[in-house]
């Protein structure tokens, strides 16, 4: 909301700079910039403000003037000569081109006065002519022959609006004498204030400068609400009928006879552009200022319009819409209506969507001359869903779907009444017709001195907590270690419940002492049990193990399509995308998608990741990454999914960075991805574990592997199948390496009180052996065989050459290995060493019909 | 034949004297003194010698064996001066050609932070507790104190799902209730806890907002907790994330589960507070929501907020990582690009 300062200021002394004001609202909740309009920004020690490129103008050299005459010029159809008094003593000649001046050219000298805005040689002013702002400053020169060194000025080249169609012209007097700087006459700050939903009683001046005074401790003077009422009773003229209590608590009216449709005073046409309300007639323009001024929104009916709808007196009906109902709004738009929307109705129909809209068909008019004001108090909560349901925000719901009291129903409409009568004439009609269909409860809070301790850790004395609630207007009653503080009755932010309500007093307390002042301290308590996260710290080690292994850790989004998710699955192939998903599970479907590839939480890491690797593939060759987090299963029977951990890693392009002293490296393949694997495992000790060949449809059949720990899968990992890889957009000639894990079967079987073994002081030795077997059996299952057959004196066995070809027959391989034989007490004999290869030949030879090699 | 040894010595003292490289010298070794050297093949010629002549031979080729072995030794460290001195002064590399670099892994900047804040709230007492992404409309707003339908709710733009009632977080407070519950021993018991997670939050995607960002919650709930060490806590936060004499600011602000709430701002660590473009000329940078837990909220998580008491705070850690490191575009943190992550 905007709000200029001296509007505030006929509502409060405001002693400080504005920006020391802005501070200080800011600092007690109520965050304000500052807009200057004509006078210099104020730099406050201490305070920082974006410094502002407004024009300032220049005390000397921009005046309030009175133009005098217009003449024509004498060489020119286009120009006039505007002689302006601007109380010197000469008056000064301006050639000026300003088309709102030739009604008066060439009249002689003006008997109305005709106030402006006149600018003099050396004055700095925004270029009117420039699409983009441009300062220039008045120099004197002669235009079509006679010379000229000032300007009277539009608002545009003043930096007030935009508007540069005229120059500026008043007919009202302005209050202030000719020659007068103009930055005394229309200089302002205009104050900026975001509103959270509890400052629901600052949407209005005299909200703002209630909280002003408050925080500066001076007095508020509130509008008068006096009017003058010479009409007949105005019960005789109108009849209200509440039929929803709750959501029409109250309802006020008033009726002003006889008055005149005219334009508003350019005072009010000015605060109104202040505000940011466009001018439109005096009776629409007092609806809108008394709405700025108190926070109440009004409404004014054409009252003929409603008593030729009702064909005699009318009543005003406020009630739920029918099923099927419909209103034409203000904006032309006819509103299909349900039971949950409030209708402020006559006895022929709907004439207004309560809170939010008026209608079109009872709207002021340039004819209208009798004027109904409603000022009603409107059920929040049910604003706010008709607001939603119908997508219409007025400043009016705006206001009301926060909240306003229903006392300022009586004030905005006898404050409405009023002006509506000064600016267009006619007669009141006596009374207010005033309609409580549920009084507001009446709120006290007791609060206690040690309560203010105890929540702000300050010592507040009872008595300065009473000063500030009284500053805020709470009515209150001081007691030895307490007060009572009655609400005042335009706040409905105060509870009722005692504990609540202290809290809420407090707050204000606090707030206005300023929270900078509040100690510093530290908790002064006893340390709650302390205890540690067991799946976070595995989470974390995981990966730490990974960023050792080489890979770079990726985020990505958690929303998917199931349409991307089923690229994971080739065409034709079996099977759902994803790892370990619950029979049935579904997805968590979002109602509300941000972008349409966001419609539902992934069921895989691999959608998102994958497409991270491929568009880093455009620019760079390597890729090693690894994504830890959520994926989502709704499952049927249970409100919430299931929100178990995945792992993700992916690998394509060399297998190590390029460099100019070697060849390119190979691209990664399953090997290096099974390292990885290894290397994780190996670091989170995890021994029990096998694998079985193939990983799931989205894996290359014949290069892929399923992990199982405990009995259970607990990952697949290999290269993507060449159709995944094309569905994905991942180039061909790139194989892509990639792994899905469950986090939590790797991490459930992570032992943390892992053994270890002494380091040996034997020596070992050293021997390669190398078998011949079919080409079928798996290399893992040979060397478990070699493992458990070398006994304790083999203490290792590592792969070391796979070979086919002449020297073995068809259809067999000779896999070598290297043996480490070791006693922990002794150095083996030669005999000994013999009898364990003897062993393990053997118990290959059964197993795997191996042969030994050469 | 002893002629012949003497010749076959003399010779090999006269190579040797010439041997400068150790390729050289190992060929000379072969050649005469190694099993199937000169020196041996003709004493395997022993055989064709008288009784008489034999031991005299035999005594003579095992001197001129001990001689050449001598020789050799000596050779041999010569040589390998040589050797080192000539690579001592031979071709340097350009020692400017690029290193051979690793393949480097690297934990993701939100990681990174998210960390240093679990560490730095540890230190001060904090355990971190960890809860769901899909949440209930109660957990999420009811229980925190927004009422169905009220202007608050305005505040947070939510992602719905089709199931009633069951959104996307928008805040990580919506675990505090669970986490009052779980740790709190029915309103008996304090709890101190660190609550990081993914929230969601149906914008749109800019330079400056996400659909998706982490968030941590803070809450402490005691039986002595006011605002005051609500504000030293923080200040130390602040403290040790930022600098030791980082400046912090304390505005009156407004959450609906936290009464009296405020905002908590740091001085702007670029500019020194000065005004600059990243904290928009005021000096101050907004690193924290904060306030004392609401009543209701205590309520709901089981305390009697007549006896207990108890603060919150919220921070965003891409926020942070953002103005320390200068990103000005937060859509950075998901799109993966390596380009941007290996810069941490
Ligand atoms: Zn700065």
């Amino acid at each position: 909301m905007q709000i200029p300062l001296s509007w505030l200021k006929e509502l409060v002394d405001i002693d400080v700079p504005a920006e020391v004001l802005a501070d200080r609202m800011t600092k007690a909740g109520i965050e304000t910039t500052l807009t200057y309009i004509g006078v210099p920004q104020q730099h406050i020690p201490g305070i920082q403000m974006p410094p502002s490129d407004h024009l300032v103008w220049d005390r000397e050299r921009i005046k309030l003037g009175r133009i005098l005459e217009v003449k024509p010029h004498p060489d020119a159809d286009r120009l006039v000569l505007a002689i302006v008094d601007y109380g010197a003593d000469e008056p000064e000649q301006c050639v000026t081109g300003a088309p709102n001046l030739f009604e008066y050219k060439g009249i002689g000298p003006l008997e109305a006065p005709l106030w402006t805005v006149i600018a003099l040689e050396g004055a700095e002013v925004w270029d009117g002519h420039s699409d983009t702002p441009k300062r220039m400053i008045l120099k004197g020169r002669p235009l079509r022959g006679i010379y000229n060194k000032s300007m009277v000025c539009s608002e545009k080249e003043l930096g007030i609006s935009d508007e540069h169609e005229g120059v500026i012209l008043m007919h009202d007097d302005p209050g202030k004498p000719v020659g007068t700087p103009l930055q005394d006459v229309f200089g302002d700050v205009v104050l900026t204030v975001e509103l959270t939903p509890n400052l629901a009683r600052c949407y209005s001046v005299t909200g703002v400068a209630r909280e002003i005074s408050a925080l500066l401790d001076k007095p508020l003077r509130m509008p008068s609400t006096h009017v003058m009422m010479a009409g007949p009773d105005i019960s005789q003229s109108v009849k209200i009928l509440i039929e929803d209590a709750d959501l029409n608590p109250r309802f006020t009216a008033m009726l002003l006879m006889g008055t005149t449709i005219q334009p508003s005073p350019e005072w009010l046409q000015r605060r109104l552009k202040l505000i940011g309300q466009r001018p439109i007639n005096n009776i629409v323009d007092v609806t809108n200022y008394v709405m700025f001024e108190s926070g109440q929104p009004l409404h004014a009916f054409d009252y003929d319009k409603l008593v030729e709808r009702a064909g005699g007196i009318p009543t005003i009906i406020t009630r739920r819409a029918r099923p099927g109902e419909t209103v034409e709004t203000l904006d032309g738009q006819l509103r299909k209506l349900t039971t949950d929307n409030e209708l402020v109705c006559d006895t022929a129909g709907p004439l207004a969507l309560a809170g939010v809209m008026g209608g079109a068909e009872t709207e002021i008019s340039d004819g209208t001359t009798n004027v109904l004001l409603e000022s009603a108090n409107w059920h929040f909560i049910n604003v706010r869903r008709t607001m939603q349901q119908h997508k219409i925000a007025t400043e009016a719901s705006i206001r009301f779907s926060r909240g306003v009291h229903q006392a300022q129903a009586e004030i905005g409409v006898r404050r409405g009444i009023e002006l509506m009568r000064q600016l267009g004439g006619g007669t009141v009609s006596s009374g207010v017709m005033d309609v409580v269909a549920k009084p507001a409860p009446r709120i006290a809070v007791t609060l206690y001195e040690s309560e203010i301790k105890r929540l702000t850790g300050m010592a507040v004395g009872i008595k300065q907590a009473a000063n500030i609630l009284v500053r805020l207007q709470f009515d209150v009653t001081l007691r030895a270690d307490s007060l009572v503080a009655v609400v005042p009755d335009h706040r409905t932010d105060i509870s009722d419940d005692p504990v609540i309500g202290q809290a809420d007093l407090i707050e204000e307390i606090a707030r206005i002492i300023g929270l900078d002042n509040l100690p510093t301290t530290l908790m002064d308590e006893t340390l709650p049990e302390q205890w540690s996260n067991v799946p976070l710290e595995r989470e974390e080690h995981t990966r730490d193990v990974l960023v050792a292994l080489g890979l770079q850790e990726n985020i990505t989004h958690r929303f998917s399509t199931p349409e991307a998710e089923a690229l994971l699955i080739p065409r034709g192939a079996a099977g759902r995308p994803g790892l370990n998903v619950p029979a049935g599970a579904d997805y968590v479907r979002i109602a509300n998608p941000i972008q349409p590839d966001k419609t539902v939480l992934r069921h895989s890491l691999l959608p998102n990741i994958l497409n991270a690797v491929r568009s880093n593939l455009r620019h760079t060759s390597h890729q090693a990454v690894f994504e830890i987090g959520s994926v989502y299963f709704r499952v049927a029977g249970q409100q919430l999914p299931d929100e178990p951990s995945r792992l993700a890693i992916v690998l394509a392009g060399p297998r190590q960075p390029d460099h100019f002293s070697r060849q390119a490296a190979p691209s990664a393949d399953f090997f290096d991805l099974k390292g990885i694997v290894e290397g994780l495992l190996r670091g989170l000790h995890i021994s029990a574990w096998s694998l079985k060949a193939q990983g799931g449809p989205s894996l290359h059949p014949g290069r892929s592997a399923a992990i199982t720990i405990d009995g259970s899968v607990a990952g697949h990992f290999g290269e993507l199948h060449p159709l995944v890889a094309r569905a994905f957009g991942l180039p061909a000639d790139v194989p892509v390496m990639v792994g899905e894990f469950d986090l939590e079967r790797i991490q459930n079987a992570v032992n943390p009180l892992y053994g270890t073994a002494p380091v040996p002081t034997t020596p070992p030795v050293y021997e390669d052996i190398a078998l011949v077997v079919r080409d079928s059996v798996p290399a893992g299952d040979l060397h478990a065989v070699i493992e458990q057959s070398g006994g304790d004196l083999l203490r290792s066995a590592r792969l070391f050459d796979v070979y086919t070809g002449s020297s073995v027959p068809q259809g067999h391989k000779s896999l070598a290995f290297s043996l480490v034989y070791q006693a922990e007490d002794r150095t083996l004999s030669d005999a000994e060493v013999a009898a364990v290869r003897k062993k393990i030949v053997k118990a290959a030879q059964k197993a795997f019909d191996a042969q030994l090699r050469g | 034949m002893l002629e012949k040894l003497e010749s076959v010595y003399q010779q090999a003292q006269a190579e040797l004297t010439e041997i400068r490289d150790s390729a050289a010298l190992a060929a000379w070794k072969s050649r005469y003194i190694g099993g199937k050297g000169a020196v041996s093949q003709l004493l395997r010629g022993i055989g064709g010698l008288t009784p008489e002549e034999r031991p005299v031979f035999g005594k003579r080729a095992n001197e001129v064996m001990a001689a050449l072995d001598e020789a050799y030794a000596a050779r041999e460290v010569l040589v390998q001066d040589i050797e080192m001195a000539a690579d001592l002064e031979g071709a340097a590399l350009d020692v400017t050609l690029p290193g051979r670099q690793p393949a480097m892994g690297r934990l993701h900047p939100s990681t990174q932070t998210l960390r240093r804040f679990s560490e730095i709230w540890a230190e001060m007492g904090f355990s971190v507790y960890r809860s769901r992404d899909v949440e209930t409309d109660e957990m999420n707003f009811t229980l925190l104190n927004f009422p169905p339908h009220h202007p608050a709710r305005d505040m947070q733009d939510t992602f719905y799902t089709t199931d009633p009632d069951v959104i996307l977080r928008t805040h990580t407070s919506a675990g505090q209730i669970r986490a009052m519950r779980e740790l709190g021993g029915g309103g008996t018991k304090p709890i101190r806890v660190v609550l990081p997670g993914m929230c969601y939050r149906f914008e749109q995607i800019t330079n400056r907002s996400e659909a998706q960002f982490y968030q941590v919650e803070g809450i402490a709930v005691g039986h002595n907790i006011t605002m005051s060490d609500l504000k030293g806590t923080v200040a130390e936060f602040a403290r040790k994330m930022y600098s030791p004499d980082a400046k912090v600011r304390y505005r009156a602000s407004y959450f609906p589960f936290t009464e009296p709430s405020m905002e908590i701002d740091i001085e702007c660590f670029l500019c020194g507070g000065e005004g600059c473009s990243v904290c928009k000329h005021t000096g101050w940078l907004e690193i924290a929501g904060s306030g004392m837990i609401h009543p209701v909220v205590l309520r709901n998580g089981g305390y009697d907020p007549a006896e207990w008491s108890g603060f919150a705070f919220g921070m965003g850690p891409e926020r942070i990582a953002m103005l320390k490191h200068g990103i000005t575009d937060i859509r950075n943190f998901w799109a993966n690009d390596s380009r941007f992550l290996e810069q941490f």
